[in-house]
């Protein structure tokens, strides 16, 4: 059995586990089951003891549709140096507090917490973004939601990092695909979910695309959504399905925490509303 | 720069009426294709870090045009960081987006469609398209064709762009700036076999310089 470590664990295992999976502590993989279908992904899940974490524009969190918030910090990027500090300001757009409401609705115990990664204007967003994933990461949410991309091709390096470095520690990242010609990240990783919309008015109708990058549609289209000042209105786009997806990792691994990121990928394919036998 | 130089490099490279009436074609033909009440364009000042209120077809005040407001934060602002299409609708229902509105572009829309205008990997602005007449939902299909649409106008925004910046290189220039445009000039009205040589010991001179 070869075992390639990450990067950063180099001295964690030895590149070949000589001394068999009892003396490394690798026992214990699991088998998959026979047969899985959406009771068993998530059926009585309300998300109960997992953490959400919304990379946004920050979430009113006295917004009735987002029943409050866990915790709320602010990137803040100025010369050079950003900051990550608890935020006093709340929602800058209302976006954020619509991807709240979002995944309230579908995985209505789950804790939020909010990384606000914009208000410090456009300049400073690139590493702001950076810097809010790379503390996100660090929590180890359950799910972390980005509703977001760059084109800015030299983030592309630390995203990738960051990204994997949250696939390996258990945080799955669910990130919006871009519907117009361009190249963005980080929804082309492979180590993200990447979500674009359907227009199925099911919160819980998410399909499978055999054709990637874009991995997964979800419900996008005329959604009603908490927004800023505690209004809520009608939205469409990529940003609004990827919280309903996010919502649904959240059920899947509030029953199954020992899943990894792939494995609740996979099990999204699998229960998938376009799969064979999906139940 | 002597006065003959100047005006041929101004003959050679766009003008400032040629952005205006780029940015005033690109709001027209997005209202035009979602028979909107009203399309506006914001663009990104890097420098000072604010969008600014470029062009509006349809509704809303050109009086207003240049007006300024925050890059990270909005509807606009949010759409131009994220990258990401929007279609909203009822966003009078948020008060803050409704008084910001009618202070920025002197319209305060029901619907509203925000692309980015993204060329290559350089952001450049907002394309917004709001309201219709019918009162009828701005549907994704059309924020996708938006978005195709927008594409195109920050690329030909992007190319004006980098030739005002070279205008203005030129026009401020130092000392090898006149022989330089002279150069361009004097190129542009050759014709024939001399234009072909012409060309070629400048490919020799451009091999030279990257040695």
């Amino acid at each position: 059995m070869a075992v390639t470590p990450h990067a950063d664990d180099a001295d964690a295992l030895p590149a070949h586990a000589v001394a068999g999976p009892d003396a490394l502590g690798l026992r214990g993989a699991r088998r998959w089951p026979e047969r899985v279908d959406r009771d068993w992904a998530f059926g009585g899940s309300t998300g109960a003891g997992t953490t959400v974490c919304v990379v946004d524009s920050g979430v009113d969190a006295t917004h009735p549709l987002v029943g409050g918030v866990e915790r709320a910090v602010a990137v803040t990027a100025a010369d050079d140096e950003t900051h990550v500090d608890p935020d006093e300001t709340g929602d800058v757009c209302g976006h954020g507090t619509a991807c709240a409401g979002i995944i309230r609705s579908v995985a209505p115990d789950c804790a939020i917490v909010s990384v606000r990664v914009l208000g410090e204007g456009f300049v400073g967003s690139g590493p702001a973004l950076i810097e809010g994933l790379r503390w996100a990461v660090d929590q180890g949410f359950d799910v972390i939601n980005m509703s977001l991309s760059t084109t800015k091709e030299r983030f592309v390096a630390d995203l990738h990092a960051l990204t994997d470095a949250a696939y390996f520690r258990r945080s799955l990242i669910v990130a919006s695909a871009h519907n117009m010609p361009v190249r963005s990240y980080p929804w082309r990783f492979a180590s993200v979910v990447s979500v674009a919309s359907h227009d199925i008015a099911d919160p819980l109708a998410y399909l499978r695309n055999p054709d990637p990058p874009v991995e997964f549609y979800a419900r996008g289209v005329d959604v009603d959504v908490a927004w800023a000042g505690g209004s809520t209105l009608r939205a469409s786009g990529n940003s609004f399905a990827t919280p309903h997806i996010a919502g649904i990792c959240a059920l899947i691994r509030s029953k199954h925490p020992d899943l990894t990121p792939p494995e609740v990928k996979t099990l999204l394919g699998l229960t998938a509303t376009n799969a064979e036998d999906a139940g | 720069m002597s006065g003959d130089t100047t005006s041929i490099a101004a003959g050679l490279l766009p003008k400032d009426d040629l952005h205006r009436a780029l940015l005033r074609s690109i709001v027209d033909v997005a209202r035009a294709i979602f028979r909107a009440r009203a399309a506006s364009v914001f663009l990104l000042d890097a420098g000072a870090d604010e969008l600014v209120f470029e062009a509006v077809s349809g509704e809303g005040e050109e009086s207003l045009v240049g007006r300024r407001f925050p890059s990270s934060t909005g509807i606009a602002g949010w759409v131009l960081v994220t990258g990401q299409s929007l279609v909203l609708d009822d966003v009078t229902a948020d008060p803050r987006f409704a008084s910001q509105a009618a202070e920025s572009t002197g319209y305060v829309p029901k619907a509203i469609m925000a692309v980015p205008l993204v060329s290559g990997e350089r952001t450049l602005g907002v394309l917004e398209v709001l309201d219709r007449p019918s009162g009828e939902r701005f549907t994704m299909e059309e924020a996708d064709l938006l978005g195709l649409f927008a594409v195109q106008a920050a690329v030909a925004l992007d190319l004006l762009q980098r030739s005002r910046s070279a205008r203005a290189v030129l026009a401020g220039g130092g000392g090898e700036t006149p022989v330089l445009t002279r150069l361009a000039a004097a190129l542009e009205s050759t014709e024939g076999p001399d234009r072909a040589t012409a060309l070629e010991l400048l490919g020799a001179l451009e091999r030279l310089l990257s040695r």
